[in-house]
């Protein structure tokens, strides 16, 4: 199971060459792989701070000179010079607002761990003052005081996942016992395939827009939290239809062998249902799982950024509403993280559906 | 009574111009425990003919009939075995026999499930790979767990859609021998498609030729008088063995090519020269100046 794991992940093959260098086996070949593998993404990687480096430097040169050239116009060379000094100084008050460099956004990376640890110290402080207090309440049946105060960036990056988690799984129990239904019969699904075409390509925002008029209503006498509701209903709506048409599709074409045994054999709606079908689709549907989490992910951002429903959506627009030196730093480490969890969410899945595939 | 009756059967596929004639006026009748061999081309609708009778078509003429009435779909008593095994690739052997044995005895208790399933695979000499997955087994190994699969209904008849074509010529002769043993044990109505010649002669009482497609209709029967068990070591030395396989072999290369002599048409080949590519000169051309040719 280990080693499966290994295998499927890519690891393996990741490692290999290492592994066999150290062990002495056709060296040449071997350190050839190795090039290959880690030294040209690595040469890849440097080119690619390189040059965002050089484009930050050009852009904040520029932004730099159109600052002095402005303090001239408006007050003469004695303040162009005061703030070409205040620039060099580094001085917070008048760095120009501009593409960060690598070195902004480490730095800012590091200052998010160490607002993060801030931040949990503050909080684990808090939940021992509350604790007795807290026993009490839960004893008379009132509910617990909970921590309020400003979410960390650790703190945005769990919230997101919890709503993409919870959108993907509503998807994938809207998505699959449907698109098997639609699957089994012709007549649905040529009388549904309209809609789903129709409501396949509409923008998040929209569901967005939709979910929120239905869920306020639904709502409007209940306390959960309902920014939370409509984030991860409407990624689930929009990130469904990948499923949905996987799900139908590996259903209506199970391959022909199969269904003449199932015919032969007389089996019954369930049995052919649980025995040929499914496993014949399985695959396909997790493709379209695959799909769907990655879609869900995507749309998760833009939609966390307009419902205003906390996670690294509503961090990266905050931080963009809020225009400190570091914003800008701050929103390119949140890029980073994004894509990175992203690729990880898509890795695992690529795992799931490998050991979900059968051979012939 | 006749077990199987086929009776002016025809069947097409299609519609309007596209429209193809499989199989023409088809009659046959097969006798309770007989085995009969119908030997064909490929795409003379040898499949057709076996999906009228295991009921996953239905005559579009004529009729089908099992024990005097009309076939309305498959059943249990008339089992198949298909010519790529199809076995389901994410069961077992033993899962894939047991879908047999849960349609066929649905109350039976799980003990005595488990007994049969172990019965059958015997029976096809796969009970070391009983816990094996399909794609772990061989091209012979699969065919003989599909053998297995259409035993386990308990059928009265045994179809065969070219089930050893796919095998090498050894372990196809193993496994004629072994089908031959299993048919002989209770004398079920088998009917075997073939396109060999031979194993038609191997395996059955009476072969039937059928002639090829469109329009396929069926030859004469050609009766098998060879004792059995038939070891094929020892009647390829047979006379009546040799003069069989020829007459066989001889009636379908004649309708073969009288068939295929009606087919041949005359294609007029457009008179075409190749065009010759003109010498590149690199540089300005000057005005008039002509492409020279090779």
């Amino acid at each position: 199971m280990k080693e499966r794991i290994l295998q499927l992940t890519g690891i393996q093959a990741f490692l290999a060459p290492w592994i066999s260098v150290i062990k002495g086996e056709e060296v040449q070949k071997n350190v050839q792989a190795l090039l290959k593998s880690y030294i040209y993404p690595l040469l890849s990687i440097l080119l690619f701070i390189g040059i965002w480096h050089a484009g930050a430097t050009y852009l904040f040169n520029k932004e730099a000179t159109a600052k002095i050239e402005k303090a001239r116009t408006e007050r003469g060379e004695a303040g162009a010079l005061e703030m070409q000094n205040c620039i060099i100084s580094g001085d917070v008050s008048c760095q120009p607002n501009t593409l960060p460099s690598p070195a902004k956004v480490w730095d800012a990376y590091l200052s998010l761990l160490a607002d993060h640890k801030i931040i949990s110290a503050k909080k684990d402080a808090f939940e021992l003052k509350v604790a007795k207090t807290n026993e009490k309440r839960i004893a008379k049946g009132q509910d617990p005081i909970t921590y309020t105060g400003r979410p960390s960036f650790v703190d945005q990056i769990k919230t997101s996942l919890k709503t993409v988690f919870a959108g993907f799984l509503l998807a994938a129990f809207i998505a699959i016992p449907i698109g098997i239904i639609i699957g089994l019969s012709t007549t649905l699904r040529t009388s549904f395939n309209w809609l789903i075409q129709i409501l396949k390509p509409v923008s998040p925002v929209v569901w967005l827009l939709l979910v929120f008029m239905i869920v306020k209503t639904v709502m409007s006498d209940s306390d959960m939290d309902k920014s939370f509701m409509i984030s991860f209903i409407s990624v689930g709506l929009c990130s469904m239809w990948a499923t949905l048409v996987n799900t139908s599709m590996g259903v209506s074409t199970v391959d022909k062998d199969f269904v003449n045994v199932a015919k032969v054999l007389k089996l019954s709606i369930g049995q052919n249902i649980f025995k040929v079908v499914l496993p014949s689709s399985l695959p396909m549907i997790f493709t379209g799982l695959r799909i769907t989490l990655s879609v869900a992910w995507m749309v998760l951002i833009a939609i966390e950024l307009l419902a205003q429903s906390p996670g690294l959506g509503s961090f990266v627009w905050e931080e963009f509403q809020n225009g400190a030196s570091d914003s800008n730093a701050k929103i390119i480490v949140a890029m980073f993280v994004i894509g990175m969890i992203g690729f990880m969410l898509d890795r695992i899945m690529m795992v799931v559906q490998k050991m979900m595939s059968f051979n012939k | 009574m006749a077990y199987l009756e086929l009776k002016n059967v025809s069947k097409s596929y299609g519609t309007g111009k596209d429209r193809v004639e499989v199989l023409k006026d088809i009659n046959l009748t097969i006798e309770e425990g007989e085995f009969v061999a119908i030997v064909g081309f490929t795409g003379s609708g040898k499949t057709t003919l076996i999906n009228l009778i295991n009921g996953l078509e239905f005559p579009d003429e004529g009729e089908v009939l099992l024990q005097g009435k009309p076939i309305t779909g498959p059943g249990p008593d008339r089992g198949v075995v298909f010519q790529n095994y199809s076995l389901l690739p994410w069961l077992t052997v033993a899962q894939n026999i047991k879908l047999a044995i849960d349609e066929v005895y649905p109350s039976a208790p799980k003990k005595e499930k488990q007994e049969m399933i172990e019965k059958y695979v015997g029976m096809v000499h796969l009970s070391h790979a009983i816990d094996k997955l399909p794609s772990e087994l061989s091209g012979g190994m699969r065919q003989r767990v599909s053998v297995a699969r259409a035993l386990a209904m308990n059928p009265k008849m045994l179809l065969m859609d070219e089930p050893l074509s796919a095998l090498d010529a050894l372990t196809r002769g193993t496994l004629q021998e072994e089908i031959v043993n299993i048919w002989g044990e209770d004398r079920k109505t088998c009917l075997l498609i073939t396109n060999d010649v031979d194993e038609g002669i191997v395996m059955a009482d009476r072969i039937i030729p059928l002639n090829p497609g469109p329009k396929a209709t069926l030859g004469p029967n050609f009766k098998v008088d060879l004792a059995r068990p038939r070891v094929i070591a020892e009647i390829n030395k047979n006379d009546v063995y040799k003069h069989l396989r020829n007459e066989i072999l001889e009636y379908l290369i004649d309708v073969g090519a009288s068939r295929s002599g009606q087919k041949t048409a005359q294609y007029e080949l457009p008179d075409l020269k190749p065009v010759m590519p003109g010498r590149i000169k690199w540089g300005f051309r000057k005005k008039k100046e002509k492409l020279q040719y090779f």
